[in-house]
């Protein structure tokens, strides 16, 4: 074993790669949850992004045009969740559960053609002398444009949801649908609207696994990410900071125990490679045990308008 | 103020309002009109269709036949926002308030074209300052008491200039002191030219506060009259159109202690609840204590903690001098300690369950339904009947789903569930709530009369006039706290008041 | 303008057709998929609906087949419609599923090569407390902490593949298997044998664990305070916690009890279809018993035809890949539309559909 192998510095950076899908996902998600739905199909829609964003990069030979097509299906997907959840008034748990596994069964059958090819490349953004720069450099400068991408996300929804109109309106639907209602707003229009982002959402989080991550296409690619995804939304107690923070520590133990695997430590692989998902379960409880706070009014609640 | 006033055009007009819903007409026919500056009561009993002619009024509902006018020209709101734009402002009933969101973020909700954060954050300083309703616009509205709930929903409609201000039973939250605050604001608004159309079933407060009545009964407006010149009995008759029937009950002697609660102090069960201090109290057989108090005061608390929901500190519950505080809801059942919470549908009974199976809900150990864990269906079904029967719910049998019935007949159900398992002592919360006036009525008297075969009866209600007339003592919730319990008979409005907290942090002489 | 009027009572009448026509819909949603996919729609619902059962080549084979499919759908996907019933979120019993069978299939190795009658019972009860150790780490977490249990029993199924993977490679691999992954098989070793119990019908001692749980389930749903409880916690979980239901008790009985039937089922089918322990033994049942509780309006009998039916798209799928060579994931797709068709149309028992002459404003 040798852990001097290690570099911090690429660990870091590519800790940021590890953790770009969860958190497109999860700031997808954030979005949606606190519009007071709870989509539970994030894993359908992620994969779905990835087979769609793999087929289009690979066919069109762009990987930038693969995002576009990703972010489409995978708000697609999420629009039908929409329909039944919103107007059909469907069980939103039993419906996004629904939605996982029409997802996963759609992109298995998308992808079949498509297995064992290698995608395009995303190129980095090129930063010039920027990139060169010791330490920074790597870390800050040296990533590609969705990575950046990513973090411009947290930050428009992180101000969207707390200094604009838009965002305000959103918020009251998520706390008190009922509430909204009464005052005016379309409660379905802005959740259709929520569903419809995060959707688009999950499916850039999806691609960005077959199309950079990995990068090609195999069955059953996101292997939980998405629901990695929602229960980093919990963590973050709806606060897209701390979304960045809950995907960033995930995507960290992720690439970690990549690294030890690496470099050979004498824990079996297996131990380490379901590391994440017992890391996800203790920051749960942790989260749990400090109690619910911030989870929006109506979350998961049908609502039924009349008149 | 506005007597003199020569007859002015009419501000809002409403022309053979109908609208109907599947199996109901809930509004037949409905014309009147508002003059600028007028305080226009809309009186009725629950189910008269007052809720839905001010939702037409305020672009919710569309009607299905008729026009309104607005100072002479066709109005026909198609969303509140438009209704808003033609000088309708509202302040809802069951407010329509986001208890995580701030006072301003509230205010901004109800305004189309809020001004920006701090700017709007002066203005509702400068406004509630203006009306006597303070209000910090950064706090958070979950933390507010109900009437400084609806000082942020009053103060929402002021900010937008409103030519007709419609409020929705807006006293059913406040204190008396309270209700004399905002009948001050409304006779001030009133005075600039503001029409106020004024939604009630408190007949007192109609009297003392409207100039023109609409009487609304099944739909249609059966009367209309000036409430100053009117008797309140008068004015229940045209709303209820038959006598009314008082409860009758003899005069109680207390017998021994049945329930004894001593320094009964509880966490709140949520994020938004409140409380209970150091709550003593002892309550003698065929007593019933009357406890009021405005909503979110602890009320619910003291039911959970009363009938086994949440568990309280062991000693501060006693039943016939038994310690119960550490008993669930069942076991206290066996003991004779029943319980019918406030909300009917889902709380005190399953809305999609049968009535056969919500009588079980309550029903199995004292009825003994069940043998060795497994249910027997027949005299459960038995045991709902008998409800059914002796409390003359209105359904085609115990089949159907509690959500069919109507609130006043579920509500009858519910009490009955509970009277009919004979408890040594009963609690019950907001027994008449959105109830009609015959319903309640005979509510109430089943709770005279099970008090008068020696049973104990502690009734939690908001309405006033009802703890007065069908208490033994009376006594209030305030912040979680219990008042000294006094003899019903003589009190005056100004002692409960103070009972019940006094107006809160404002000033009765502002 | 189409309105939904929420219905006075939930109709009995719908929520006994609507599966049907989900089924129907699915039939015909299926068929242009199957059509897009260059196949004739037609022979392609042949093939999966008809063929496996009726066929004169194939049928003799795929028969059984049925009952060994249905078999642990339905075990798992009884134990799952008890907690929703309840409002209690199990998604993870493919995790459990593959413990139990781990932990039974651990058990009956540690005995080999002893032969006696007590074995296979122990093993199964091995099975289902393995299943049920597993499904008590969310319900624990939820009781004590007021953690998610449908993320938690969620992620407990990749640590559960990830164990399942060690344990064939290591401590349960075959020491006469030269160095491959994968147990001992079940078949070679007659005390631990879960094998036909009447030649030629697929009938195995699963299936009759199936048949006892839907009598259970029934019998404690419509008979039982237990059932009661757990049907008004999920209808009103206000009124359950007045009615005097604890509600941590019941989340530990109802993700205990599927946790405990999931592992079963896996020990069932890992001592007799699958025959041993390996690295690919997680087949997806876990997954689709959720779709098979929903399929059978989470109703005991419900659960039993829809198990059939969910067994039936099974085999038919692989006869279909087999004969008309569509792919298997086209099958996952089948259920997971049957799935939504089902949902879409459950607002019919709730809502009367009325149409609605646009209103003169």
């Amino acid at each position: 074993m040798d852990l001097t192998s290690i570099n911090p510095v690429l660990l870091i950076a590519s800790l940021m790669v590890a953790a770009t899908p969860i958190l497109l996902a999860a700031i997808g998600e954030l979005v949606v949850e606190k519009a007071g739905v709870l989509n539970l199909g994030v894993e359908g829609m992620m994969i779905t992004g990835a087979v769609v964003g793999f087929a289009a990069g690979v066919n069109t030979g762009s990987p930038a045009l693969g995002f576009v097509a990703a972010a489409l299906g995978g708000a697609a997907l999420s629009l039908l969740f929409g329909l039944l959840t919103q107007y059909l008034l469907s069980n939103q748990v039993a419906t996004g559960l629904a939605l996982t596994l029409f997802g996963l069964g759609l992109s298995a059958l998308i992808g079949k053609p498509y297995e064992g090819i290698k995608s395009p490349t995303l190129q980095k953004l090129d930063l010039g002398p920027l990139g060169d720069l010791p330490v920074v450099g790597p870390i800050l400068f040296g990533h590609d444009p969705v990575v950046y991408l990513s973090l411009l996300m947290v930050l428009g929804v992180w101000w969207g949801l707390g200094h604009s109109r838009a965002g305000l309106i959103l918020r009251a639907v998520g706390e008190n649908h009922d509430a909204a209602h009464a005052l005016g707003y379309k409660v379905v229009r802005v959740r259709m609207a929520a569903i419809a982002f995060g959707g688009a959402s999950a499916g850039l989080g999806g691609a960005y696994i077959s199309l950079v991550r990995v990068p090609q296409w195999v069955e059953g690619l996101t292997a939980g990410a998405g629901w990695i995804a929602l229960a980093i939304v919990v963590f973050a107690s709806w606060r897209p900071w701390r979304a960045l923070l809950g995907a960033y520590l995930f995507g960290g133990v992720t690439v970690l125990q990549l690294n030890l695997q690496a470099a050979g430590l004498a824990i079996p692989v297996e131990y380490l490679s379901m590391s994440p998902y017992v890391v996800t379960i203790l920051v749960l409880v942790l989260i749990s045990a400090r109690g619910q706070h911030g989870a929006p009014g109506a979350l998961g609640r049908v609502f039924h308008g009349t008149g | 103020m506005s007597e003199t006033r020569a007859p002015e055009p009419a501000l809002l007009g409403l022309e053979g309002l109908t609208k109907a819903y599947p199996g109901v007409v809930a509004n037949d026919d409905v014309s009147f009109a508002i003059r600028p500056g007028e305080i226009h009561a809309l009186l009725g009993e629950n189910g008269a269709g007052k809720s839905t002619l001010v939702k037409m009024i305020y672009g919710l509902v569309k009607p299905d036949r008729g026009r309104m006018t607005m100072r002479g020209a066709p109005f026909a709101p198609a969303s509140p926002a438009a209704a808003r734009a033609e000088g309708v402002a509202m302040v809802f009933q069951h407010f329509s308030l986001f208890e995580a969101l701030n006072v301003a973020e509230n205010i901004a909700l109800g305004m189309d074209r809020p001004p920006a954060p701090r700017e709007l954050a002066s203005r509702i300083r400068a406004v509630s300052a203006a009306y006597g309703l303070p209000l910090d616009p950064a706090r958070r509205v979950g933390d507010l008491s109900a009437g400084e709930r609806q000082r942020v929903e009053i103060v929402r409609c002021l900010l937008q200039d409103p030519k007709l201000l419609i409020m929705d039973e807006p006293t059913s939250v406040l204190t008396p002191q309270e209700v004399e605050i905002l009948f001050r604001t409304l006779r001030k608004l009133a005075g600039e030219g503001t029409a106020i159309l004024y939604i009630s079933h408190k007949l007192e407060e109609i009297r003392a506060l409207c100039e023109h009545a609409t009487i609304l009964r099944l739909g249609r407006v059966v009367d209309t009259c000036d409430p100053r010149q009117k008797s309140a009995r008068e004015l229940a008759e045209m709303m209820v159109g038959e006598e009314l029937h008082v409860p009758s009950r003899a005069p109680a002697t207390p017998g021994a202690v049945a329930l004894e609660l001593c320094g009964l102090s509880m966490p709140p069960a949520s994020e938004f609840g409140t409380p209970l201090r150091d709550i003593s109290l002892s309550l003698g057989k065929g007593e019933v204590l009357g406890i009021g108090g405005v909503a979110g005061n602890g009320q619910d608390e003291l039911l959970a903690a009363l009938s086994g929901e949440s568990l309280a500190p062991a000693g501060t519950i006693r039943l016939a001098g038994r310690d119960i505080s550490r008993l669930a809801p069942n076991q206290r059942r066996a003991l004779g300690l029943l319980a019918a919470p406030e909300e009917r549908l889902g709380h005190a009974a399953a809305p999609d369950m049968s009535l056969t199976e919500n009588a079980l809900l309550t029903g199995a150990v004292r009825e003994r339904l069940t043998r060795r864990g497994f249910i027997d269906w027949a005299r459960t079904r038995d045991f709902a009947s008998r409800i059914i029967e002796a409390f003359d719910v209105r359904t085609p049998g115990p089949e159907n789903a509690a959500r069919s019935l109507s609130g006043g007949n579920l509500q009858k159900f519910v009490i009955g569930r509970e009277v009919l398992q004979a408890p040594e002592v009963l609690v019950v919360n907001q027994p008449t709530w959105g109830v009609d006036a015959s319903a309640a009525a005979a509510i109430r008297q089943a709770l005279l009369d099970l008090a008068g075969r020696g049973a104990a009866v502690v009734v939690i209600s908001q309405d006033l006039d009802e703890l007065m007339e069908i208490s033994d003592r009376f006594t209030a919730l305030n912040e979680g706290r219990l008042a000294e319990p006094r003899p019903a008979r003589g009190l005056s409005v100004e002692e409960i008041g103070l009972m019940m907290g006094g107006a809160h942090d404002l000033e009765v002489s502002a | 303008m189409i309105v939904f009027e929420k219905r006075p009572s939930p109709s009995r009448f719908w929520a006994a057709v609507t599966p049907v026509l989900a089924v129907l819909a699915t039939m015909i949603a299926g068929g242009v998929m199957f059509w897009l996919l260059g196949k004739d729609p037609l022979v392609a619902i042949r093939t999966i609906f008809w063929d496996p059962l009726f066929d004169p080549t194939f049928g003799a084979y795929s028969r059984p087949q049925l009952l060994v499919k249905a078999g642990p759908l339905i075990l798992i996907a009884i134990g799952l419609s008890i907690g929703f019933r309840a409002g209690i979120w199990n998604i993870g019993a493919e995790g459990q599923y593959i413990i139990g069978a781990i932990v039974g299939a651990g058990v009956g190795l540690a005995f080999y090569p002893t032969e006696s009658r007590l074995i296979f019972p122990l093993m199964v009860l091995a099975g289902a407390f393995g299943g049920w150790l597993w499904a008590m780490i969310p319900a624990f977490l939820r009781v004590r902490f007021g953690t998610n249990e449908i993320l938690v029993s969620l992620m407990l199924v990749y640590v559960a593949e990830a164990m399942l993977a060690s344990v064939s490679q290591g401590l349960l691999r075959n020491p006469d298997g030269m160095g491959f992954p994968g147990s001992r098989n079940f078949k070679e070793y007659p005390a631990a044998h879960n094998g036909e119990i009447i030649a030629g019908t697929g009938m195995h001692w699963g299936v009759v664990m199936a048949l006892i749980a839907v009598i259970f389930a029934y019998l404690l749903l419509s008979r039982h305070m237990l059932g009661f409880q757990v049907r008004l916690s999920g209808e009103a979980p206000r009124a359950a916690r007045f009615s005097g239901v604890k509600p941590a008790r019941l989340v530990l009985f109802c993700l205990g009890l599927s946790g405990a039937l999931a592992g079963m089922a896996g020990l069932f089918e890992v001592t007799g279809p699958a025959g041993q322990v390996s690295i690919d033994f997680g087949s997806g049942y876990g997954f689709t018993a959720i779709i098979v509780a929903f399929l059978g309006r989470l109703n005991p009998l419900g659960i039993l035809l829809a198990g059939l039916l969910m067994a039936l798209t099974y085999i038919g799928g692989d006869l279909a890949s087999l004969m008309l060579g569509i792919p298997a994931a086209a099958i996952q797709l089948f259920q997971g539309m049957l799935l939504f068709f089902l949902l879409a149309m459950d607002i019919f028992t709730n809502f009367r559909i009325r149409l609605k002459k646009p209103e003169a404003a």
